[in-house]
């Protein structure tokens, strides 16, 4: 299987998704439809829970996100939660000050049922 | 329209602080550029951060909310009138404190109640109730497929951070026209 990449843009962010077990998230999630933005993601994940590494590294890096990427980015997570066989770690960025982001981690925190990082950093 | 009138028009924005306005059809495209306008405004007027990440969110929502609201509303009639009932208004202004976040659709009257119930129940709940409802409808509520699932107006509410203002006006036997305002406290 291949790695997943995708460049990022005004509306939707830069995914990196690498077979040895790094997955990334950056930028913008504010499209105005974002199940097509994020079923290969999904998609990408069930195939990686195939023969997953013995760790999984999940670092979502979102400055901005609309309601409609929300619950997207809640089924990538739920999509990580039926793999086994590897122990998954979901880093959470925001930058400082940034309460509404940090918030929104914790909400996926209290949802899904991975071990979550926060970790704040100055600029994303 | 005179250009008297335009003039009329100009000041009135002007004296309500208005900093961008649109009337016409909501777009993923006119959205890409407001926001980006909106974003440099918002630069040039040395907000703080804070200030910027409110105002961008919110709009977000309440741009995007009119964009899908457009799309799903059906209305029956003839080209112009089809045009003229999905024709929408936004605008935003910049007063001292705080941004307003306007907009204004047609809907149909059956689904006035719907809409109604949907803003009052937001508007009583409490900051963490508002927080957990978020998180219900997040976990469980129904996904559209365009991926919103009713999340909009909690999401704008929860920013903001002050209750929805809104009216509703009856037009005829089947339209009402629909108002939202939205404050955002600058920091």
């Amino acid at each position: 299987m291949e790695n997943l990449n995708i460049e990022g843009s005004a509306k939707t962010p830069t995914v990196e998704f690498k077979t040895s077990g790094s997955l990334l998230i950056k930028g913008r999630s504010i499209p105005e439809n974002s199940i097509e933005f994020y079923k290969p993601l999904i998609d990408w994940i069930g195939a990686y829970g195939g023969s997953p590494q013995g760790t999984t590294e999940v670092n979502i890096q979102l400055e901005y996100f609309n309601t409609s990427s929300s619950k997207c980015i809640l089924d990538v997570f739920k999509k990580l939660e039926t793999l086994s066989g590897t122990s998954i770690t979901i880093n959470w960025y925001y930058e400082e000050d940034d309460e509404d982001m940090l918030e929104a981690g914790e909400d996926y925190q209290a949802i899904v049922d991975i071990p979550f990082k926060m970790i704040e950093v100055e600029e994303l | 329209m005179k250009t008297l009138d335009i003039f009329d028009l100009y000041r009135q924005m002007e004296s309500n602080n208005i900093l961008l306005s649109f009337k016409g059809t909501i777009t993923s495209e006119l959205l890409s550029s407001v926001l980006q306008i909106m974003e440099s405004k918002m630069e040039n007027l040395e907000e703080s951060l804070k200030t910027r990440r409110k105002v961008f969110n919110v709009l977000v929502e309440c741009l995007q909310n009119l964009y899908h609201h457009i799309d799903d509303f059906e209305v029956h009639g003839t080209v112009d009138e089809i045009e003229h009932r999905k024709s929408a208004i936004f605008l935003i202004s910049r007063n001292p404190g705080h941004y307003n976040i306007i907009t204004g659709n047609f809907l149909l009257n059956e689904n006035v109640e719907k809409l109604k119930g949907r803003i009052e129940t937001i508007n009583s709940f409490d900051r963490e109730e508002l927080k957990e409802y978020y998180k219900s409808v997040l976990n469980n509520g129904e996904m559209s497929d365009k991926g919103g699932g009713g999340l909009g107006f909690i999401d704008i509410a929860k920013k903001s951070g002050e209750k929805l203002e809104y009216n509703i006006v009856n037009l005829d036997e089947k339209y009402s026209f629909f108002t939202l305002i939205v404050k955002i406290e600058q920091n």
